[in-house]
């Protein structure tokens, strides 16, 4: 079984947001780059299907070359290829088309990719591919099997969840739950040696239109100091949620 | 041209959400002399869309829509955007709404925001703020093209009461029923009779703070007095106390209630960025160094097993009151 997983590189997820050129562009000072944590679940259920499964892992990101350690750490972590589309992800749309041609010109029985990006939180790029590619599509996807070449995925529902079987190929975006927190992959020293032999392959990017632009960012207004409420006096936060907040 | 939102239900009837988007149809049609149009897949009661300035509902009462099909319903509703000549749409944040918008936007050629918090800065260009960095950060998003998409972010506008009259039409969408066959539908599980989270007004939340999962008893308790859904932090879903479907946070669940309420949970970067877009944040901490009671708009500083059956007692004599 041939396996993809498309790839987001983003923020350390404790990283303090700040922002440059008068607030025009996200400042990548000091910031710690790491795998999309729900990429990290797709990542290793890739792996997992791999190892019972056999068959190839490879990963794709469009993105540039600063993003190389980022890329090594999942060949270190077991994938066998990594490819890299050169340019800057400048919108979803702008990466979906990327993905999208990177695709047609491939074949993979499964794409696994995460449910959104911690950075922009765009949630949008895996659907795009599909829709791009005519390949069948599943989002928030919490549970995967693979028997012969049909799938069985457990997508995320309003209050509950819902079993799919459909056919391979097929992409889907993961997330949390999809493998045990536990059960997260990380590089052990003899992966990270092996990763620096295995291939990471430069491509150039499609022509494709931007159709968002990101003018500004600013903070979220600041939070007023906390009411406290003394414990022994919980009458007083009942009138406070009743009659300031009229939320009860 | 027009604009259309995707009227969603609960349980059949419209729901919030919908009459959010129409809210805000509704203030997008003043700016932009564009009249607020609504597609909805066999709502039993499309005419409460008018009561929010909604002036036609298309509404698909073909019975294969009763199964969810990503792609069917993208295909609908495109059809129904080709019908009212919308060139804005306007969708919201369930899990259908986020799975089926891509397959538009990709029709469309549109550009597609997500998480939006505010009614247009200027329509021309069209520019809109949106959450990002997981609430980290608000960015000013400018989108280009004449067809866009915006998904509203739960709670971010709120309901605004704008009568206007309205017919409700019926719409046949010629959907190519090979769509509905991608997938087999093996089974549906869905808690009921309990409110969910992305409906919850009001979230009772628990941390590692309560110990053990047979503490959940009162926060349940708690929940059920006010009508709340409940939720966890991560490491409490991860211990298996409760399930994953409550986990809030950067990698769980953004949840953007009326009132969250926090009860034995730190108050972590990663939880913050998923709950503090409510609108008011409670705090139940022994520890009055908490970082949460930084992002909070009440507190109260003591243990939990003492404060919050106080606190249901309390709140039941005013619910007997109230
Ligand atoms: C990549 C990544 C992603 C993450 N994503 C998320 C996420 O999405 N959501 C999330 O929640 N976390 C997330 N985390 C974890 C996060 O960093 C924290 O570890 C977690 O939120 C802590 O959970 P907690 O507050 O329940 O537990 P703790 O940090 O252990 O806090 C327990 C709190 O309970 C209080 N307490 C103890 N006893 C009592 C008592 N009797 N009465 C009242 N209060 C009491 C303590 O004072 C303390 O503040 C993520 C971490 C990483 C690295
Ligand atoms: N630059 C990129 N390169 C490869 N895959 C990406 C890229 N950006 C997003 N993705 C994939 O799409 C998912 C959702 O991202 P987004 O739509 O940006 O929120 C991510 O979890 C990745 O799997």
């Amino acid at each position: 079984m041939k396996i993809l997983l498309m790839l987001s590189v983003v923020p350390d997820t404790t990283s303090k947001i700040n922002f440059t050129d008068n607030d025009t562009r996200f400042d990548s000072t000091g910031i710690q780059w790491v795998i999309n944590p729900h990429d990290e679940f797709s990542l290793t259920r890739a792996m997992q299907l791999k190892e019972k499964h056999g068959g190839e892992l490879h990963v794709v990101h469009v993105g540039p070359s600063i993003n190389e350690p980022v890329i090594r750490k999942t060949l270190a972590i077991g994938a066998d290829k990594a490819f890299r589309i050169d340019t800057v992800p400048a919108d979803s749309y702008y990466t979906a088309v990327q993905l999208a041609e990177f695709l047609k010109a491939k074949h993979y029985d499964l794409i696994l990719s995460g449910r959104e990006s911690i950075d922009y939180n765009g949630g949008m790029v895996p659907g795009l591919v599909a829709a791009m590619t005519g390949i069948k599509f599943v989002n928030a996807v919490i549970g995967l099997e693979i028997e012969g070449d049909q799938a069985t995925v457990a997508r995320e529902i309003e209050g509950g969840k819902e079993t799919l079987q459909t056919s391979l190929p097929v992409i889907l975006a993961g997330q949390k739950g999809l493998v045990k927190e536990e059960e997260l992959r990380i590089p052990n020293m003899r992966g990270i040696m092996m990763a620096r032999r295995k291939p990471l392959e430069v491509l150039q990017p499609a022509e494709a239109p931007v159709k968002t632009q990101y003018l500004k960012f600013e903070k979220p207004p600041q939070k007023s100091a906390v009411k406290l409420v003394d414990k022994d006096h919980l009458d007083e936060l009942i009138d406070l949620l009743h009659n300031e907040a009229k939320v009860i | 041209m027009a604009i259309l939102i995707y009227a969603e239900q609960t349980n059949g009837k419209i729901n919030k959400t919908a009459k959010e988007l129409a809210s805000y149809a509704a203030e997008l049609s003043r700016k932009t002399g564009m009249p607020a149009y609504a597609v909805s897949f066999g709502a039993e009661d499309p005419e409460t869309l008018f009561q929010y300035g909604i002036s036609k509902v298309l509404n698909i009462t073909n019975d294969a829509f009763k199964t969810f099909s990503a792609r069917a319903y993208s295909e609908a509703i495109a059809q129904a955007a080709e019908e009212t000549g919308a060139r804005i749409l306007l969708v919201g944040e369930s899990a259908d709404a986020k799975y089926l918008t891509p397959f538009i936007a990709a029709q469309w050629q549109a550009a597609y925001v997500t998480g939006v918090i505010s009614e247009p800065l200027t329509t021309e260009p069209f520019v809109v703020k949106r959450k990002a960095f997981s609430n980290k950060a608000i960015a000013h998003v400018q989108l280009n093209g004449n067809k866009k998409i915006l998904g509203i972010a739960k709670n971010s506008y709120g309901l605004k009461e704008n009568p206007s009259d309205g017919t409700v039409k019926s719409f046949e969408p010629q959907v190519d029923s090979t769509l509905f066959d991608e997938f087999k539908v093996l089974s549906v599980e869905k808690a009921t009779g309990k409110v969910s989270l992305s409906d919850a007004e009001i979230i009772v939340s628990g941390g590692r703070g309560l110990k053990g999962p047979e503490n959940w008893g009162m926060i349940e308790e708690l929940a059920e007095i006010l009508g709340a859904a409940t939720a966890c932090s991560k490491p409490v879903a991860d211990m298996g106390w409760r399930s994953h479907t409550e986990h809030v946070g950067q990698t769980g669940k953004q949840v953007a209630p009326n009132l969250y309420i926090a009860i034995g949970i730190s108050g972590a970067i990663q939880h913050l960025a998923g709950v503090n877009s409510s609108k008011n944040i409670l705090v139940i901490n022994i520890d009055p160094e908490a970082p949460f009671f930084k992002a909070a708009d009440y507190g109260v500083v003591g243990d939990a097993f003492e404060v919050v059956p106080r606190l249901i007692e309390k709140l039941k004599a005013f619910k007997a009151e109230h």
